[in-house]
Formats: C-alpha cells, sequence, structure tokens
C-alpha cells in the first residue's frame, strides 16, 4: 500500500471522534448484509482471541495448554465528517460470547435488531440484552422472499416490545434502506435520550 | 521473553505454528499493551512518516505506522494486518510508549448516550451519502 510520504502533518488536525453502532439478530439474518450495503467499503473482519484461563499469559511456555477461542466481527465504516466516523458492527453469535458484545455495546449509539419472521424467535436474546442494557434499539424485519407477511404490530406483540420501540421493514441488501434503518434509530435514540435527561429532573 | 524483531522469532511463525500460538509470537507473548485501553473503535494516526530499522520495532508495529499515515481504528487496523485485537492493542501499546502514535479514544458516555448535536450530525450525514 501508498501512502503519500506528506499525507499527514504530524499533529496537524485533531482526530476525529469515532462513534458505533451495531448490527445485531440471529444466525444468518442479514446483519454482515446490513453492513456492507451502507458501508463505505466491503465490511472488514476483525478477530478477537480469547483464552480460557487469566494467568499466565506471559508465559510462552503455557500456550498450548491454553484453551482459546476465535470470536469474529464484522464491521464498516461510513466518514461522517472530517470529525465524525460511525462504524458498523455486526454481533456475533448470539448466547455464547456476551463479554464481547459488553464490549462493543459500551459507548455504542444504539443497536438494530435484524429479525426475520420465518424464525422471529431468533431475535429474542438480542432484544433481551439491549433491553436489559438500556441501549436504545430497533428491531428491522428483513423481507426475505417466500416469508409469511406480517403486520409491524403483530410482530411488535409477538416480540413484546415496548411500545416506543419502532418496528419497521427493511431490505438488508439495499443501502437506500439500510440508511432508513438507521436513521429511524438515531431518532429514537435522540428521543430516549431527552426522555431521560427529563426523567432525571433537569 | 521474545522480544518483536528477535531473530528467535522465526521459530514461532513457521509452518506448525498454529493460529493461536502466531499472534503471541508477534508480541512476544504478551497480552496486554504497556500503556493505553485501546477501544475498538479508538482512532490512530502515526506521528511520523516511517519508523526505521534502529528503533527495536518488529515488521508488525512497522506495517501498523505505515496503515496509520491515514487515520484508522484498532479495528481496521487488526483487519487489515489480519492480527488479532488483543495482538494489536500490545503494539499500539509498544507504538504509544515511543510517542509514534496519537490515539484518540472514544468519548467516553457515562450518562449512555452522547450529546444531540452529534446524532443531529450523525442523522445528516446518512441522509447526504
Ligand atoms: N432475500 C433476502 N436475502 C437476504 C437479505 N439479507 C441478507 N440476505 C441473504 O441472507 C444470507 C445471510 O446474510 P448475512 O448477511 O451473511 O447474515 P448474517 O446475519 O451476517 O449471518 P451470520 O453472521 O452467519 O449470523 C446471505 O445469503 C444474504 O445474501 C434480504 O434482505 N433479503
Ligand atoms: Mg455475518
Amino acid at each position: 500500500m501508498d501512502y503519500g510520504r506528506s499525507e499527514r502533518p504530524a499533529g496537524a488536525a485533531p482526530l476525529p471522534t469515532a462513534i458505533k453502532i451495531l448490527i445485531a439478530g440471529g444466525f444468518g439474518v442479514g446483519k454482515t448484509t446490513m453492513v456492507g450495503a451502507v458501508s463505505e467499503t466491503r465490511p472488514l473482519r476483525t478477530e478477537e482471541v480469547l483464552t480460557e484461563t487469566g494467568i499466565g499469559i506471559d508465559d510462552l511456555s503455557g500456550v498450548e495448554e491454553k484453551s482459546t477461542t476465535t470470536v469474529a466481527m464484522d464491521f464498516g465504516r461510513i466518514t461522517i465528517s472530517d470529525d465524525l466516523v460511525l462504524y458498523l458492527f455486526g454481533t456475533p453469535g448470539q448466547d455464547r460470547f456476551w463479554f464481547v458484545w459488553d464490549e462493543l455495546a459500551l459507548g455504542a449509539l444504539g443497536a438494530v435488531v435484524l429479525a426475520d419472521t420465518r424464525r422471529l424467535a431468533d431475535c429474542f436474546p438480542s432484544i433481551d440484552y439491549f433491553e436489559g442494557r438500556g441501549t436504545p434499539f430497533v428491531v428491522a424485519v428483513n423481507c426475505f422472499e417466500g416469508a409469511r407477511t406480517f403486520r409491524l404490530d403483530e410482530v411488535q406483540a409477538a416480540l413484546d416490545l415496548d411500545p416506543g420501540v419502532p418496528v419497521v421493514l427493511c431490505d438488508a441488501r439495499q443501502r437506500e434502506s439500510a440508511k432508513e434503518v438507521l436513521i429511524t434509530l438515531l431518532e429514537h435514540a435522540m428521543k430516549l435520550r431527552e426522555a431521560r435527561r427529563r426523567a432525571a429532573g433537569d | 521473553m521474545t522480544r518483536p524483531g528477535d531473530p528467535t522469532e522465526q521459530e514461532w511463525v513457521d509452518d506448525h505454528a498454529g493460529p493461536v500460538v502466531r499472534p503471541y509470537a508477534v508480541t512476544g507473548g504478551r497480552a496486554r499493551p504497556v500503556t493505553g485501553t485501546f477501544d475498538l473503535i479508538s482512532l490512530v494516526t502515526a506521528t511520523r512518516n516511517e519508523v526505521g530499522s534502529e528503533s527495536g520495532l518488529g515488521p508488525e508495529h512497522v506495517a501498523i505506522v505505515g496503515l496509520c499515515q491515514r487515520i484508522q481504528s484498532v479495528a481496521e487496523i487488526a483487519a487489515h494486518l489480519d492480527l488479532p485485537v488483543g495482538t494489536v492493542r500490545v503494539l499500539l501499546g509498544d507504538l504509544a510508549a515511543r510517542s509514534l502514535v496519537q490515539v484518540r479514544e472514544p468519548r467516553a458516555t457515562p450518562a449512555g448516550l452522547p450529546d444531540e448535536h452529534v446524532f443531529e450530525a450523525v442523522i445528516n450525514g446518512l441522509r447526504a451519502l
């Protein structure tokens, strides 16, 4: 890779602020597809190697005795402006790796929970997780072919969602559709933020 | 302990080294950075155009400085170098300790959510895409 030598004058401009949104949901529901549809580049993949034992890590001789797991995360980048960069992270498999979720959710603006009406229950763990954490989220029903069409209020009821949680239809492959979902999430998160601020009494 | 750039590092990167061993070899077996925490979306930029071999750094350190001629997140560095995030954190710690990179941690949000103007900027930015 060739980056111009004169491209980066040291300490010239302050670094931008980075923010993130999570794309969650069950296996194969379209998380990576949505990340790719709206990001600047095709989704990137990063891995965390988790070690079961926390001690003796500095000792190379102990390496082969440790049990390790690799958790992969897909993500993409959207440069909003010179001082704001948005990252979208597809969350790794539900039910395990909750501490990776904790790391991802920390400081996130909010989350999109993708749902497939053919197997709606697959997104329960995601919803439980974000409800429990108080992370703003919306549910986006990904419209796969052959899926029976549900009314959105049926989905809302089936998922037992708080009435304030937006439920929208989407096509995770379409950039415009993915953008709309993200905007719905941000507007919802702003409202929540305002409501919480008022509830806190200032 | 094996240090990055040591000749013995080769032993750990040969065909017998599995995907687990290699990251340890790159960091000389260290699991934690000497300095810094490095969130996945911490943004990193190099403070120099290149680093010479005089610094005792390994090829992965040099590669990071090369990559970070443009601002990159920790996650992007890990993805481009095909190394686990934990490994990249250790390497970044080495570079930060030598002031070879500048790091911007994401805004801490104790109250949970950032300022309204951040939301507005993102919404407008997405609409303009
Ligand atoms: N028809 C249709 N297919 C979709 C849509 N979104 C994703 N797909 C397809 O569904 C499959 C799974 O999509 P992925 O984006 O890989 O799903 P994922 O949630 O990242 O999957 P895992 O990471 O394995 O859990 C792919 O073959 C996609 O092309 C959609 O909106 N409509
Ligand atoms: Mg995926």
